[in-house]
């Protein structure tokens, strides 16, 4: 699946959707791919302050488990209510039903994240 | 599997410590070297070798006592087929299984226990257990802390001293803040009516209430207390010192418990001094990727045929690494076991009739001793099967057991011990195996130590005739 133009993308394979003060984040079609059935996502708590690169989670997939880093730094506003029963929504629609914790933005996003056509270079590199 | 360090592995560490050799990296330095050959006795055969040791174990006499002692170690009957099962050669092991998948016995057998706690406390997910009811509270702790992300945790006053002191141990590690809540001194429970008001700031993680409570009184939260546990998002922690009380009373889960921790040694297990006992664990769906330690699940393999498997693991130190939940990763799998087929024998009608059996006992118990003159119910509250004892004024707890341990009667525990305003009070407990002729012995002994200490007061403690009965 193609990375939409209109996301930032960190090299931790997370994606974030600024507009505004609010940046929505989740994982990567490339991450979830990589990760196989993803089984269960232990997101921030709402109310929680975040600092960029931060560990704060965790997936969970039949093959592994891998930790969460937030490409922004904030406080954490909203969680997808849908990912605590249906996690597979990840691996169905990374960057749109599947997205996972949005953030209100403190600070500059992070000059370190990706445009589009650079992470497409990365995961294709990689 | 095992992977032992390479040349190049200890060269570098022994580059890194700064030092040229393994001889160097262990020498006891002079200064505090024996420089003499250990006083160890020679070695002995093995038939002198166990007279000596049955000489040693013959000073232990405690067998020759009658014993009404409890307070988190119980006296329980253990049917002969706990240890002619748990004594084969195929389940002989105290530790977990590895390689664990070809231990399909084992693991059944611990799915069978899992399945056991899972019924007697209500709730849905269970581990294979933990060390003690003590490590069990405060692995349970953890999993609230890491649960709500909040970094303070209430415990009742009435939770077992020495719950409360493994709690506080893990806390400082953790750095978490352990508050007490005000004991109710009339009824023996824990003022949880104060509970609503303080858990309003959303602070605690979990509030930890035991019941029966270390007093032996029942003591769980009422529905306006338990609404004000769910509306501020506290974990409630109940905790069951004496698992036997799980056979007659309603369960932690049908008292509010999102997680209930315990001790089941008396199921099938010996009181030991020091143990090995058995802690478990069980919680809520809501918890199950927290519940620390190992847990079987049941499936079917490649065939489709039944089997059993340690499910769950991505919680645990092998993958997790520094980010585990707990650094728990092992088992009391023989203690388990023990306690899965007493559990398994005596069924539930049978584990009905011996927790009722217990109810009774205590009550019996708790009626002669306070026949006896000056000795009187300490709280007011229901009990299982323990119960507070006040003995008469101008002595004290410590004084009256010291004059039954003389008389070889183990009269309870001194409260005092642990609550310094509990001095003048004994926890008394009696079990299925606490017969007539004991408390007949007990009641007796009571009433002698009593005019004894009052000989020497000017008024007597009561007005009543000194008639000890049975």
């Amino acid at each position: 699946m193609a990375n939409p133009e209109n996301l930032l993308y960190s090299k931790d394979h997370e994606w974030a959707k600024i507009e505004g003060d609010t940046a929505t984040v989740g994982i990567t079609d490339y991450a979830q791919n990589s990760l196989g059935d993803i089984v269960y996502v232990e997101l921030p708590r709402v109310g929680q302050t975040i600092a960029p690169h931060a560990s704060i989670g965790v997936v969970e997939s039949v093959k592994a488990v891998s930790e969460l880093f937030s490409p922004v730094g904030g406080e954490v506003v909203e969680i997808n209510p849908l990912l605590e029963k249906d996690p597979a929504a990840v691996n169905r629609d990374a960057f749109g039903e599947g997205w996972m914790y949005r953030v209100k933005v403190s600070g500059d996003p992070a000059p370190d994240l990706l445009s589009a056509a650079d992470y497409e270079k990365l995961v294709t590199t990689a | 599997m095992y992977a032992p360090h390479t040349q190049s592995d200890i060269r570098d560490m022994l580059e890194t410590v700064g030092v040229a050799s393994l001889e160097e990296l262990l020498r006891v330095p002079d200064a505090i070297a024996l420089g003499e050959p250990l006083a160890v006795p020679r070695g002995l055969p093995e038939l002198e070798l166990q007279r000596t040791i049955s000489a040693y174990a013959a000073q232990n006499d405690a067998a020759g006592y009658t014993s009404f002692l409890g307070a988190g170690s119980y006296r329980h009957y253990i049917p002969p087929v706990v240890p002619a099962i748990a004594m084969r050669g195929e389940f002989l092991t105290a530790y977990t299984p590895y390689q664990a998948e070809v231990s399909q016995g084992y693991l059944q057998a611990i799915y069978e226990w899992q399945s056991y706690v899972c019924l007697l406390t209500g709730l849905d997910l269970s581990n294979a257990s933990v060390y003690d009811g003590a490590t069990a509270l405060a692995e349970a702790a953890i999993m609230a802390v890491n649960a709500t992300g909040r970094r303070a945790l209430l415990v009742s006053p009435a939770v077992h001293p020495n719950y409360r002191a493994v709690l506080r141990t893990y806390a400082r590690g953790l750095e978490l803040e352990v508050d007490e809540l005000q004991f109710c001194a009339e009824e023996g429970t824990s003022g949880l009516d104060s509970l609503p008001a303080l858990l309003a700031e959303k602070r605690y993680a979990a509030v930890v209430v035991q019941s029966p409570n270390f007093f032996g009184c029942v003591d769980v939260p009422g529905d306006s207390t338990r609404t004000a546990i769910e509306a501020s998002g506290t974990v409630l922690i109940g905790v069951v010192a004496e698992a036997m009380s799980l056979g007659a009373l309603v369960s932690p889960a049908d008292w509010g418990a999102h997680i209930a921790v315990g001790e089941a040694q008396s199921f099938g297990n010996p009181v030991a001094y020091g143990g090995p006992y058995v802690g478990f664990i069980a919680a809520n769906k809501e918890h199950m990727r927290r519940i620390p330690g190992r847990l079987v699940g049941r499936t079917v393999d490649g065939t489709g045929k039944l089997a059993y498997t340690l499910t769950l693991q991505a919680r645990e130190q092998h993958i997790r690494r520094e980010k585990a939940t707990s650094n728990i990763c092992t088992n009391q799998a023989h203690c388990a076991l023990c306690a899965t087929i007493y559990l398994a024998a005596v069924g539930a009608t049978g584990l009905r009739r011996c927790a009722t059996l217990n109810v009774e006992r205590a009550h019996i118990l708790a009626e002669r001793v306070t026949r006896v003159p000056g000795f009187s119910r300490r709280f007011g509250a229901p009990v299982f099967n323990e119960i507070a004892i006040r003995v008469p004024d101008g002595t004290s707890a410590a004084a009256v057991l010291a004059g039954l341990q003389e008389r070889r009667i183990l009269g309870g525990v001194d409260l005092g011990r642990w609550y310094p305003q509990l001095a003048d009070s004994i926890l008394m407990t009696a079990t299925e195996l606490t017969t007539d002729g004991e408390i007949e012995a007990l009641t007796g002994a009571l009433g002698a130590i009593a005019s004894g200490a009052i000989g020497g007061h000017a008024a007597p403690i009561s007005g009543e005739a000194s008639v000890v009965r049975a």
